[in-house]
């Protein structure tokens, strides 16, 4: 029986949440197709080795290739894809996953071009396995596509949040595979030389906040912050922002939500003067409830959202800010 | 001296609701307009100072149907120097096939005598979203790859590029010739000026044709997500709601009592 491989990105509490789903993921996948067994490759440095197996049991992974080399102390996406190439032939793997993460399809991207096979990326269901039929996200996640997935190796990663990451009844006890991949210097050229300040914290907030105030071109200016942003605090939230904010330079980029900014997934999203295109609803749909804010009853984003109120937000947003700071005390 | 490929792709603009066509194999565009992805305007500014800090100049290419000639020719209005259309039946090209044919042409200009130290790309199309199309292209042209990347550079022989990472702003730093894939947010592109536009009117755009039989996206269908009806709950009008906003934050427990 041909094994299931997932590429899993270690983090400092182990395996990240989107390895983890994509785990589950594979896991359906492998029981639809005869019960496969599922292995899990890791490459790079770790934080939390314990914690990480721990997490590979809790998703009853069988067998995990842990890919050691001095050389991939820093990433390098090349360097990555081999030794996931190397772990899918030991593992005769017919179906190689990751996360949809930057990383994700990276990696896959080089997989697939080195297997010589077709990638899905941002996968978020599966249709059929004999052949292997898959729904991905397009357009932003606004249009599915059914993709059709018939070569000797299967390389797909799969949307954050296409499924929770729910673990076995009884944790495996997964059986680790020490190797060393084979790495030309080829693959090392286009290395990470260095990392220079914490940039990408600044979006780590906005897409880790369980409540973020949006705001749009209902703003008005670069002036037109100061309550939303209080509201943010307030709320001990994250600001987030359409592309039409971004582009006229209001506020900085790594605020953008959408399909070329950050996807959110917050328990709470309040939308302030956006109109909800779909490239922005890309970002924001994961959100559990959505408030909306707009003074346009027939905005997409009123009509999505599940509460709204209709009227100005320089009106509405101070006075909940008010009415905020009187409950708080 | 750097010369620079930068490779965009004509998408449909929609904003609103999606359409398909009747044979659910495409997004219709007929009442949305078509535009390039964010990531490839930035992905052209960026071709444009690197070609400008260099001495060299930026080519704009796509592989499509000769109306993206509008698109081809808004890219020469902000500065590119030479544009390639590629006409394609892309119907059913998929990112192997867009790979090799921008491949083909990176070599032909090499053997015509000019040579592309960057080829710059979008990291994903706003359409078909593959996240592939640079790798495929760098391992056809045996070069070194870079993806989500924000701001590049030229110094001597090597592009220092920069793109966040989980860990904080990633820098890489990479021989020429080198392929780089552009995420949007280091660079604003620019907007064209009057005589950007006439000068782009005019200037000649080398046409090619590719006929390759492709091997495809493996594309079943198209299909939209299921429509949600309406669900919303009016809390109210103006700064008299904001009892009721407060009352749900509290009941979403997002706020203490
Ligand atoms: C390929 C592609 C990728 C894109 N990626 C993204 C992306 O990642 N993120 C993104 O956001 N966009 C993205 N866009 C742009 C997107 O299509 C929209 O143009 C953008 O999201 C609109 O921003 P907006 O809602 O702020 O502005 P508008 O569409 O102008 O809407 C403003 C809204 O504010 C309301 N309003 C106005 N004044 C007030 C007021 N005083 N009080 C309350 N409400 C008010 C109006 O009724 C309206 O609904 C992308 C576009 C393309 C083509
Ligand atoms: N038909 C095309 N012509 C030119 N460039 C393209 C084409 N399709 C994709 N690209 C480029 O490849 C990038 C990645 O596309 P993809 O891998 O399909 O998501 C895009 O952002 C474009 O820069």
């Amino acid at each position: 029986m041909n094994a299931i491989i997932v590429l899993v990105e270690p983090e400092a509490q182990g395996a990240s949440e989107v390895s983890r789903e994509t785990l589950t993921f594979a896991r359906d996948l492998a029981a639809r197709a005869g019960g496969a067994p599922v292995h899990a490759v890791v490459a790079g440095p770790a934080p939390d080795e314990a914690a990480l197996l721990a997490h590979l049991g809790e998703q009853g992974v069988a067998t995990v290739h842990r890919a050691v080399d001095d050389r991939l102390s820093a990433y390098a996406a090349a360097a990555w894809a081999a030794a996931v190439v190397d772990a899918a032939h030991s593992a005769s793997a017919g179906i190689v996953l990751a996360a949809g993460t930057p990383r994700g399809n990276e990696i896959l991207a080089h997989v697939a071009t080195r297997l010589d096979v077709a990638m899905a990326a941002n996968v978020v269901e599966v249709d059929g396995v004999d052949p292997l039929v898959v729904t991905r996200q397009v357009v932003g996640g606004s249009a599915l596509e059914e993709m059709r997935l018939d070569d000797a190796v299967a390389v797909l990663s799969v949307a954050g949040h296409a499924c929770d990451p729910v673990p076995v009844e009884s944790p495996s006890h997964p059986e680790v595979t020490t190797y060393s991949p084979t790495l030309t210097d080829t693959d090392l050229v286009a290395r990470v030389a260095r990392t220079e300040e914490a940039a990408a914290d600044e979006s780590a907030a906005l897409t880790s906040a369980r409540v973020v105030v949006g705001a749009g071109r209902g703003a008005g200016s670069a002036d037109g912050f100061k309550d939303l942003l209080e509201l943010t605090d307030l709320l001990g939230g994250a600001l987030g922002v359409s592309r039409v904010v971004t582009s006229l330079g209001w506020r900085p980029h790594h605020e953008q939500v959408g399909q070329t900014g950050s996807r959110i997934a917050p328990d709470v999203y309040i939308a302030c003067g956006i109109s909800g295109a779909i490239q922005h609803w890309a970002g924001c749909q994961s959100a559990k409830t959505i408030l909306a804010i707009n003074t346009d009853p027939d905005a997409p984003m009123v009509t999505k959202a599940h509460y709204a109120v209709i009227g100005d937000l320089h009106e509405i947003v101070p006075a909940v800010n008010e009415e905020l700071r009187a409950r708080l005390g | 001296m750097a010369n620079v490929l930068v490779c965009i792709k004509r998408v449909p603009g929609a904003s609103g609701q999606i359409l398909l066509t009747e044979d659910e194999q495409a997004v219709d565009a007929r009442h949305v307009g078509w535009t390039v992805s964010p990531h490839e305007e930035c992905a052209v500014e960026l071709a444009i100072q690197v070609a400008a800090a260099t001495g060299g100049a930026a080519t704009v290419l796509t592989v499509g149907s000769s109306d993206a000639l509008e698109q081809l020719r808004d890219a020469l209005a902000v500065g590119c120097a030479g544009a390639v259309l590629v006409e394609a039946d892309t119907q059913h090209f998929g990112p192997v096939d867009v790979a090799e044919s921008i491949a083909d042409v990176v070599r032909a200009h090499e053997v015509a005598g000019t040579t592309y130290d960057l080829v710059v790309l979008g990291n994903d199309a706003a359409d078909t979203g593959d996240f592939q199309v640079g790798v495929r292209l760098a391992y056809a042209l045996e070069r070194p790859v870079l993806t989500g990347i924000s701001t590049c550079e030229i110094d001597g022989d090597t592009v220092v590029a920069r793109g966040d990472g989980p860990d904080g702003l990633e820098v890489f730093e990479v021989p020429l010739p080198a392929v780089v894939a552009v995420m949007e947010g280091g660079v604003s592109p620019r907007y064209p000026s009057i005589p950007g536009r006439m000068k782009a009117k005019r200037a000649p755009v080398e046409t090619l044709t590719d006929s390759r039989k492709p091997v495809g996206s493996g594309r079943v269908r198209l299909k939209l997500p299921p429509e949600q009806p309406s669900q919303v709950e009016i809390l109210g009008a103006g700064a008299d709601a904001a009892p009721a906003v407060v009352d749900l934050l509290v009941k979403l427990g997002v706020v203490a009592k």
